[in-house]
């Protein structure tokens, strides 16, 4: 893919500490429209603190953050919002006690003019996004928490969606979930690919990397192994890069 | 809710009819069963202690005399709600507080406090600045209580929010500096009388708004609630959602509109006695033939309970400072990383609680005609118990105002009740009323499990 242009993103010499442990370490990533870019790595390399300096739950300690070329501030998750990056995280962050629209729309809540939140138009909003997402969504008027793992993926993921992103940020958004969903999720990325946003994916199966992913970002200890051209390498180039921590010669 | 009829014969009836009946008439009612059997246990309670004293006679070889009942008269359930009315509005708060994950046990020190404050200024320093009796001292006293109950709760909440200080320990330390502060602010004295229109706030003969006031009262509450019955529908009907039937829609209309109606009823069939109607003749000028039939209606503090459920409803199910409450408790972590300003939110739940106690400290200190430093104490357990009993989880993340309310009107039925049948020392109602706290709590696990 011939990546020419201003990045959409660009995650310049990003540092970040916990007590004295480098957890993100001058690590520099960038994302183009219409791109999806894995974060590769093992658990603890640091990919999911990068990405959080991007949706703004961490403040990075050192580097910039760039938007279409231009600096930005993210200093909290309201801060990436107004940017348009849209984060489902690992842990899908639902609160389990409300049910999928208030979650969908938990610090957006649409109100009437009275100023009051208006739950009918919320519910009916989603309705309609969950039924492109998940057809066989049904459960509209129970908490979360009574909800299968799949169908709080959905409404994590129709959240993300729903704000008209432009930047993704998708945190091992099938770790939860049966062949089924999954495959709705690998058609749902095509999509909002094609719709021109940029999309970063934490993913640990090595398979959906080399299906969805355009370019792959290598993590190991908090630094950066290198970025590939994911059609410019074989599945045991990246494994290697994962587990010994070395870029592919012929990729270089 | 003074109404012992309408709601349960519908409900009692079913469970002999096949089981399925009852599932479908709760699903096409949508009426919570963890409210029914609130209502069902405070129902319970009543006609329990309605009916010990013929029992207990019947024991000692005596008749059977359902006369000698003497809980379920007007006089006895009046009284019960004007209790109420001053733990069911911390209650609602304290409902919040609780779902937020907190808890505030300096409620009680908060009344003892904000109480003499008040006590002082209407008593002591106003007078000789505006005259005795002048008409804005009560006004000035009760703006002032509730802003040093937010200020007190501010402060709490901003330690607890901003300073990461376990609101356990902010609020225990408050429990313990509040009443020392109560005590010292006029060493102990008691201070009273209480100004004239103040005392009203806290209910007793004058302090009520009569019969017609309590017909005005019950015809708006039955008004907004077939307008909120049919809003509700037309919401619904308007994005296609699932509605009830119109038999579950009139059911829960008349349900309701009969529970008011009875509440008015009840609350004017209880009279002024004798002497209040010579001392109102004489201060009118009128006069009143000997028996005249002069309605109490409801109380002031109980249109204050009522008016502050109501809008502690609204702002916890139609706001969006509500709607980030629930969230906090749910999934404190989600709820940041949705941008919510959390120590914001908490702040101002913990400030609420402080207004709320304020409100209640004014309903006390007028009921008693006095402020004294030991006001309000052990009012916060029986506050945590009300929203317990009524459902909130300690856990957070769960509660609704109506329970609170309902959760504190059970704790005083227990109280009240054991002092009419006669255990009215203290320590048979601090007995009971654990034992219904721990017993409450128990049956909702149990009930949760079996939902589960």
């Amino acid at each position: 893919m011939a990546n020419t242009g201003t990045p959409l993103v660009e995650l310049r010499d990003i540092s970040i500490s916990f007590g004295g442990i480098k957890a993100v370490d001058h690590v520099t990533v960038d994302l183009y429209p219409g791109e999806v870019v894995g974060l590769l790595g093992h658990n603890g390399a640091g990919k999911s603190t990068l990405i959080k300096c991007l949706s703004g739950a961490y403040k990075a300690d050192g580097g910039e953050i760039l938007i279409n070329g231009e600096k930005v501030e993210i200093s909290n998750p309201r801060d990436a919002r107004a940017q348009n990056i849209e984060t489902i995280y690992q842990t899908l962050a639902l609160a389990d006690n409300l049910d999928a629209a208030s979650n969908l729309f938990l610090g957006r809540e649409i109100v009437s003019p009275m100023g009051f939140v208006d739950d009918s138009t919320m519910e009916a909003e989603t309705r309609k996004i969950l039924k492109r997402l998940n057809p066989n969504f049904r459960k509209f008027n129970v908490p979360v928490s009574a909800l299968s793992g799949g169908q709080r993926q959905s409404v994590a993921i129709a959240r993300a969606v729903y704000f008209n992103a432009k930047i993704l940020i998708m945190d091992e958004p099938t770790a939860a979930l049966g062949p089924q969903e999954t495959q709705m999720v690998a058609e749902l990325i095509q999509e909002l690919k094609a719709q021109g946003l940029g999309i970063f994916l934490i993913e640990h199966d090595i398979h959906n990397v080399m299906k969805l992913c355009d370019r792959a970002s290598v993590m190991k200890n908090g630094q950066l192994v290198g970025t590939v051209n994911v059609n410019e390498v074989t599945d045991e180039d990246i494994l290697s890069m994962i587990i010994l921590g070395k870029k592919p010669a012929k990729a270089a | 809710m003074t109404d012992t009829n309408s709601p349960t014969p519908s409900a009692s009836a079913m469970p002999d009819a096949q089981p399925g009946a009852i599932t479908r008439f709760l699903h096409a009612t949508e009426i919570d069963t963890r409210l029914l059997g609130m209502v069902g246990a405070l129902l319970l309670i009543w006609v329990g202690f309605h009916l010990y004293p013929a029992i207990s006679s019947v024991m000692r070889g005596g008749a059977f005399d359902l006369g000698l009942g003497n809980f379920l008269t007007p006089r006895n359930l009046w009284n019960l709600s004007v209790q109420t009315s001053y733990i069911g509005i911390m209650a609602t708060g304290m409902v919040l507080v609780i779902i937020i994950r907190c808890i505030d046990l300096s409620v009680g020190s908060i009344i003892g406090v904000t109480g003499m404050i008040m006590g002082l200024l209407q008593a002591e320093y106003l007078p000789p600045l505006l005259g005795l009796g002048h008409p804005a001292i009560w006004i000035i006293t009760a703006i002032v209580g509730l802003v040093v109950g937010v200020m007190i709760g501010a402060f709490h909440g901003w330690l607890i929010a901003y300073r990461g200080i376990p609101s356990f320990i902010v609020t225990l330390g408050g429990l313990l500096i509040w009443r020392g502060m109560a005590f010292l602010s006029a060493s102990g004295r008691t201070i009273a009388p209480m100004d004239e229109k103040f005392a009203l706030l806290g209910g007793g003969p004058y302090g009520t708004v009569g019969a017609v006031g309590s017909w005005i009262v019950g015809g708006l509450a039955c008004l907004g609630l077939i307008y909120l019955l049919i809003s509700g529908r037309s919401q619904r009907r308007k994005h296609d959602f699932p509605q009830r039937p119109v038999w579950a829609e009139v059911f829960l209309g008349a349900v309701g509109c009969g529970v008011i109606l009875c509440a008015v009823l009840l609350v004017n069939a209880y009279p002024w006695a004798k002497g209040i109607v010579a001392q109102y003749a004489e201060r009118t000028g009128q006069t009143l033939p000997e028996g005249t039939f002069i309605s109490h209606g409801f109380a002031i503090p109980v249109l204050l309970l009522i008016g502050v459920g109501i809008a502690m409803t609204i702002l916890m199910t139609r706001t969006r400072f509500g709607r980030y409450v629930f969230a906090i408790g749910g999934n404190p972590e989600a709820a940041v990383l949705a941008g919510i300003n959390t120590r914001w939110v908490t702040l101002k739940v913990v400030s609420l609680m402080g207004a709320l106690a304020g409100l209640a400290a004014i309903i006390v200190s007028a009921r008693q005609n006095s402020a004294t430093n030991a006001m309000g104490e052990l009012d916060e357990l029986y506050v945590i118990a009300a929203a317990v009993i009524g459902g909130t989880s300690l856990a957070g993340g769960s509660g609704t105002v109506y329970g609170a309310i309902l959760g504190a009107l059970v704790i005083l039925s227990l109280q009240s009740g054991m002092v009419l049948i006669g255990f009215g020392d203290g320590s048979y109602q601090k007995i009971v009323v654990g034992t219904a706290l721990v017993l409450a709590v128990y049956l909702d696990i149990l009930y949760r499990k079996k939902v589960k």
